[in-house]
């Protein structure tokens, strides 16, 4: 995810090792002969920027209705402009506000209970020996990560709803009825199970690559040095994950308005607003359903400029810890 | 689906402990000292929990699909001890009607949606991996704002509706065709390989579009295939983009089917599960709700294998790591 990558440095260098061609020759090319050069290479790159042009450029100019009083039978050029309105309306809302806490208090919980899943689950299974087991077992657990959500909700129903697997047993022996599909206060710890089933096995892969590339050394050393097994994992092992760690946090953290949107929104019905509106499903509701549009695309524009905000201020925090970061200038 | 429907395989994770006078296990590197008989057993038991609870739910769902109504009752519901088996469920889902039609539409939108977004991204992303070539930095950075910034909901329904896409095919596929993310995982493998091959069959005379046929892509395949499977898993599993442009319930998605019939409950007419008796309604439906349960998970369970093995280090962490 470097934005930046290695490309010719301007100035030639004058110890250049080798027998590499120097980046100077291609400065020198015309820029119709490096057009000749590389047109196919821009004819490639066309489709997809006709693509994204058309499929996430003009939406990004159509959030201009944020600052209108828009209405489809009238069009965008037509609707009045009513400068800052909407967003008056969005922060003085105490539906939007509620969503918005919604959201963060559903963010800091899985921060709480999800993040740290994945990274113990890849340490445990970095101690299994036997690799026959070991794939046997990434194979199962990174498999409900391809599951869609309509299905991982379904099979909580199916498990632990009104009708479901866990209240039928209950039932059948007389201990009372259970239904965590539909009860209000427990519905944080639902999402955060079914986040944990579909995606903590998935979320290992990326700890159990940065195990990889340990240097199995370092641990022959520190036995000979007589290091315990959790020293080795307090000085070995937790700092090989660091950087990776961070990463996550970062990403996370800049996705911290985002939660879970097909989730939530499958459950809302049955679990209602109160506790399920976040403010992807927030805009959803206000603007397809309710047709407020200017009023929803303003809540939407808002979410994604402090979004990107939040990457780029993790992104910087990161800098200043030494740390690399998600993307970083050559 | 056999896969699924033995949980009992890879529950007993056989760890390298045993009686004291057994060898050493040749996995454990000669340094490692030899684990405790509890930290074992508490490690092997803690493994089987996390494999039982992937894999339990599942073979419940499909055993029940596959169970006669007298098992059904029996067991009061779902069913979890193997009894008569019957694919009545799946003839009945199979044999025309809106489940039929969604597994078509799903199918149809998936085969079209990855051929595409594959085809675009593997080309866009060679496009980009010559670091000197013309305008590829512009272009990445186009690629990269998507990204960190995405339109927001609104104003792309606004722009589908615009098109005169609802209720059609593409308003599934074309939003979404090129994620930013799966072109870098391709630049990034792209631009890992050496580049004295390709700029040997430069001097020999071949343009970029027969390097990329002939000596990149079968060096990629593995890296293709698991973006394959990324944008086919997307377009099989999503539904909201359907509940957003599609109106007309005849050209659902399976998951969108799964989500009223099954999730919500709702009867649909003419799906061939109308003579659900109301009263009993829940349990006479259920094999049913199985057979569609499975049924959008199957494809994924048959592809999976064969991409899963190249889920390694290299693509994935050259991914996020960029």
């Amino acid at each position: 995810m470097t934005l930046t990558t290695a490309s010719a440095p301007p100035t030639p260098q004058p110890t250049a090792s080798g027998p590499r061609p120097s980046p100077p020759a291609y400065r020198k090319v015309s820029l119709r002969a490096r057009f000749r050069r590389d047109r196919s290479l821009i004819l490639m790159t066309l489709p997809a920027l006709l693509l994204l042009g058309v499929f996430a450029y003009v939406p990004m100019a159509g959030n201009v209705i944020a600052w209108q009083d828009y209405s489809p039978y009238v069009g965008i050029i037509e609707s009045p402009f009513i400068a800052w309105d909407n967003f008056a309306r969005v922060l003085t809302s105490p539906a939007f506000l509620h969503a918005v806490q919604n959201t963060l208090v559903i963010t800091a919980f899985q921060l709480v209970f999800f993040f740290p899943i994945p990274i113990f689950l890849a340490l445990l299974l970095n101690s299994v020996l036997t690799p026959a087991i070991r794939t046997t077992i990434q194979s199962i657990v990174y498999l409900p990560h391809f599951f869609s959500w309509v299905l991982v909700v379904t099979i909580f129903q199916q498990m632990f709803g009104g009708a479901g697997l866990v209240n039928q047993i209950l039932t059948q022996n007389g201990w009372g009825s259970f239904d965590l599909m539909t009860n209000p206060d427990t519905f944080l710890l639902l999402i955060t199970s079914q986040s944990v089933w579909k995606d903590a096995g998935w979320g290992i892969i990326i700890f159990l690559a940065a195990l990889s590339t340990v240097d199995p050394a370092l641990y022959e050393a520190s036995v000979m040095d007589g290091a315990s097994r959790w020293r080795r994992m307090w000085h070995i092992t937790l700092p090989a994950l660091r950087p990776v760690i961070i990463l996550l946090l970062i990403l996370r953290l800049g996705d911290s308005l985002t939660v879970g949107f097909e989730q939530l929104i499958l459950q809302r019905g049955a679990v209602g607003a109160q506790v399920s509106e976040v403010i992807d499903t927030f805009v959803y509701y206000q603007g397809v359903i309710n047709g407020d549009w200017g009023f929803a695309t303003a809540a939407g524009l808002m979410k994604g400029v402090i979004s990107l905000l939040l990457v780029l201020g993790a992104n910087k925090l990161a800098h200043l810890f030494g740390e690399a970061g998600v993307y970083q200038k050559s | 689906m056999t896969t699924v429907s033995t949980p009992t395989g890879p529950e007993t994770p056989v760890l390298p402990v045993g009686p004291p006078r057994r060898r050493r296990s040749r996995h454990r590197p000669a340094w490692q000292e030899k684990p405790t008989v509890v930290g074992s057993i508490a490690k092997g038991v803690t493994l089987a929990i996390i494999c039982l609870a992937v894999l339990f739910p599942l073979y419940t769902v499909v055993l029940t699909s596959l169970s006669t109504q007298p098992t059904i009752t029996a067991a009061g519901g779902l069913v979890t001890v193997p009894g008569e088996v019957t694919f009545a469920a799946y003839r009945q889902i199979l044999a025309g009607g809106i489940v039929t039609r969604a597994t078509l539409v799903s199918i149809g939108i998936t085969a079209v949606g990855t051929l595409l977004s594959t085809t675009v991204s593997v080309l866009c992303a060679y496009g980009l991996s010559r670091p000197s070539s013309l305008l590829h930095r512009p272009i990445l950075f186009v690629l990269i704002i998507t990204m960190f910034f995405s339109a927001g909901m609104i104003p792309t329904y606004l722009l589908v509706s615009g098109l005169g896409l609802i209720d059609s095919y593409w308003s599934l596929i074309l939003p979404g065709a090129v994620s930013a993310f799966n072109v870098l995982i391709l630049r990034n493998f792209f631009m890992g390989i050496d580049s004295a091959i390709t700029e040997a069959a430069r001097i020999d005379g071949a343009g970029d579009w027969r390097i990329l046929g002939t000596i990149v892509l079968p060096m990629s395949k593995a890296v293709v295939a698991v973006v394959a499977l990324f944008y086919g898993v997307g377009y099989w599993n999503a539904f909201f983009n359907a509940m957003l442009y599609i109106n007309d319930n005849a050209k659902w998605p399976l998951q969108l089917v799964l989500r009223s019939y099954v999730l919500q409950g709702v009867t649909l007419p003419g799906s061939g599960a109308g003579q659900v008796d109301v009263a009993t309604g829940a349990v006479t439906g259920l094999p049913v709700k199985m057979a569609v349960m499975v049924l959008a998970v199957v494809p994924i369970l048959m592809i999976y294998p064969f991409v899963q093995r190249h889920f390694t280090k290299g693509v994935i962490f050259g991914a996020v790591k960029g």
